[in-house]
């Protein structure tokens, strides 16, 4: 069976289970509307602070949110794939004529949608407390936030199914998701960054693509931000797609 | 059907190497139904993951269906049919998998659905094939996962430890869909089991494993044999008179007397008795009553290891070590058990 037909299969099925629990797609959005909605209005009076331009501070500060819900969502989606692996499903399913790297491909395209998905009930809420931005941008932010999506998704199972244990994975997604999430610059934008700081955000991914999504809601496709930023999720999540194919195949 | 020379593996933990399988050898006919008996921490599922494909050996061949485990893994894994070791059951809802599972077969959409529509009817998954698998029974879950592992009619089906946590009914019901799967399809069964009974009662042939290595090899009924035959107690006044009788017809049996009658060792007794019965009557020796205690495969496995193997229905010890205090206890318990086990007759015939 090709890589392709395996992850439409659990593509699929995977999209089945969200569709009928969709309230964790919900619950997911509890924690960015209270971000939306108790931290998003502290920014207004700070316009004219660096990187804000002076113009509507949600286009800054909705950009960020939307890649920090594409970090956490790491915690569901490995939490997702232990719990496959103890209930003996992910080794049934690999005794099968499947191939192994789709098992992993269908449920991170359905990680990548739900993310989706919920970047663009975030972004309506944000519309709700004043965001405005063209629709162009915004559409293009999306899709950015899907490939976001299929990334993390990617890591997460790779790193799930390395080490095996709930606990592990949670304290290890803790330990890497704080610096990843503090140095991009997803609440305030880096250019409020003393000089070393800006330096060590530029080392991390994740700032360029924090900086790509806030260019798309300023509309600007071609700018230089937003192809680096868009380089750079796209190689993370072709590592991704790796990391996970590699992991499945290795896990025992 | 599998055949497996000098298997082995390995675990490196935090606290050193763990040898849980040294030089496994199998061979497993075409139809057969083999059970892996052993205690816990035998390893019977490392050897199972391994001839699946889930495990890679340290050392070792094995070729499963035709196909060697490590260079033709996915021939391997579209040959086979796996049930893993009991589990929690995922969200996602009976008939769902069931589908799912025969599309990653390779199944078109309709014949997928066909299929789950057969086996939902066979297993009698009907009730509840709207549930997800996480709120069924025990029992009907070990069904919904029979069914999941047969989606594709596999010649050659793994079982691992399949009625583990089972009451007695939905155990019996998951022994006749085996027997049945056999007689209707001739599948070959490789199952794994720390229950005698299961081993006894359902499998052609018994393979016992033991710290890692295979210690015999046969049916049961040759391994019992391998004890010196069935025993045989003689309740009477005339014991010398009977022993007499015993001695000419089954010399060098390893003739006892006891203050109630006498007691031999003798292979298929059942066979013996109505001859004996008549020679006793013949030579005027009245009997209280005559009984055949066959020897269990626990004596067979106490004769191999001097150790017994943990009786039914309980559940397995806990992974973490345990306080000292408790460890004894459970050791005291373990040998209590081996003893009603021993002492339990199989076979009682009273005149
Ligand atoms: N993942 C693992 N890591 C370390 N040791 C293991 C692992 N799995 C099993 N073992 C050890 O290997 C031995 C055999 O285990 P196993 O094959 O599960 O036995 P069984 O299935 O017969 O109960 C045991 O001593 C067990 O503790
Ligand atoms: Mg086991």
């Amino acid at each position: 069976m090709t890589t392709a037909a395996t992850s439409w299969i659990i593509f699929r099925r995977s999209m089945r289970y969200t569709l009928r629990k969709p309230a964790w797609v919900v619950f997911g959005l509890v924690q960015p509307m209270l971000y939306l909605a108790l931290f998003g209005p502290l920014l207004n009076r700070i316009s004219q602070a660096p990187g804000f331009d002076g113009g509507n501070t949600w286009r800054v500060f909705v950009p960020g949110l939307l890649v920090q819900q594409g970090l956490f969502s790491a915690v569901f989606v490995g939490f997702g794939i232990l719990s496959e692996i103890r209930s003996g499903t992910l080794d049934r399913m690999r005794i099968s004529a499947a191939g192994e790297s789709g098992l992993m491909l269908g449920r991170m395209l359905r990680d990548a949608v739900v993310l989706t998905a919920q970047a663009v009930l975030l972004t309506l809420g944000a519309l709700v407390a004043g965001l405005r931005a063209p629709v162009g941008g915004v559409l293009a932010a999306f899709a950015l936030v899907t490939v976001v999506g299929l990334a993390v998704a990617g890591l997460a199972y790779g790193l799930a199914l390395t080490v095996r244990h709930e606990e592990a994975y949670g304290q290890l997604v803790n330990a890497l998701m704080l610096p990843a999430m503090l140095l991009s610059g997803v609440l305030l934008p880096l250019a409020l960054a003393p000089h070393w700081l800006s330096l060590l955000a530029k080392a991390n991914p994740v700032s360029h693509v924090v900086t790509a999504e806030r260019a798309l809601f300023a509309g600007e496709f071609g700018s230089s931000d937003t192809l680096v930023g868009v380089a750079v999720a796209a190689a993370l999540a072709v590592v991704a797609v790796w990391f996970a194919a590699r992991a499945i195949r290795r896990s025992s | 059907m599998i055949s497996a020379q000098g298997l082995s593996h390995s675990y490196r933990t935090r606290f050193g190497v763990v040898e849980a399988v040294r030089g496994v050898d199998l061979e497993v006919a075409e139809g057969e139904m083999v059970g892996f008996l052993g205690p816990n921490g035998a390893g019977k599922t490392t050897t199972v993951r391994m001839l699946t494909t889930l495990l890679t050996p340290d050392g070792g061949t094995a070729t499963v269906a035709g196909h060697d485990v490590v260079r033709e893994r996915a021939a391997v894994r579209r040959a086979i049919g796996y049930v893993g070791q009991s589990s929690g059951g995922t969200e996602h809802l009976v008939s769902d998998e069931l589908r799912t599972q025969a599309r990653l077969q390779g199944m078109t959409a309709a014949d997928a659905a066909a299929r789950a529509a057969e086996l939902t009817v066979r297993f009698e998954l009907d009730a509840f094939a709207g549930r997800p698998l996480s709120r069924l029974s025990g029992g009907q879950r070990r069904r919904v996962d029979l069914a999941l592992g047969l989606v594709h009619r596999p010649a050659v089906l793994f079982l691992d430890e399949p009625s583990s946590g089972l009451d007695p009914q939905s155990r019996a019901n998951l022994w006749d869909h085996l027997r049945g799967l056999r007689a209707e399809h001739g599948t070959t069964v490789f199952l794994t089991t720390h229950y005698l009974e299961e081993a006894d009662q359902l499998c052609d042939r018994i393979v016992v494993i033991d710290g890692g290595r295979v210690i015999a090899s046969d049916t049961a009924e040759a391994l019992k044999s391998r004890i010196g035959g069935d025993v045989v107690t003689l309740e009477t006044d005339r014991i010398s008179d009977a022993a007499t009788v015993v001695a000419r017809l089954v010399p060098g049996c390893d003739l006892d007397t006891t203050p109630a009658g006498v007691q031999f060792h003798v292979a298929h007794a059942q066979r013996l008795l109505p001859e004996l019965l008549r020679a006793l009557d013949l030579a005027d020796v009245a009997l209280e009553s005559v009984s055949v205690k066959r020897p269990t495969l626990d004596d067979v496995f106490l004769r191999l290891t001097g150790r017994s193997l943990r009786e039914e229905g309980r559940p397995a010890p806990a992974p973490a070590p345990a306080p000292a205090a408790e460890t004894a206890e459970a050791a005291a318990e373990t040998a209590a058990e081996a003893e009603t086990a021993t002492e339990t007759p199989n076979t009682e015939v009273t005149t």
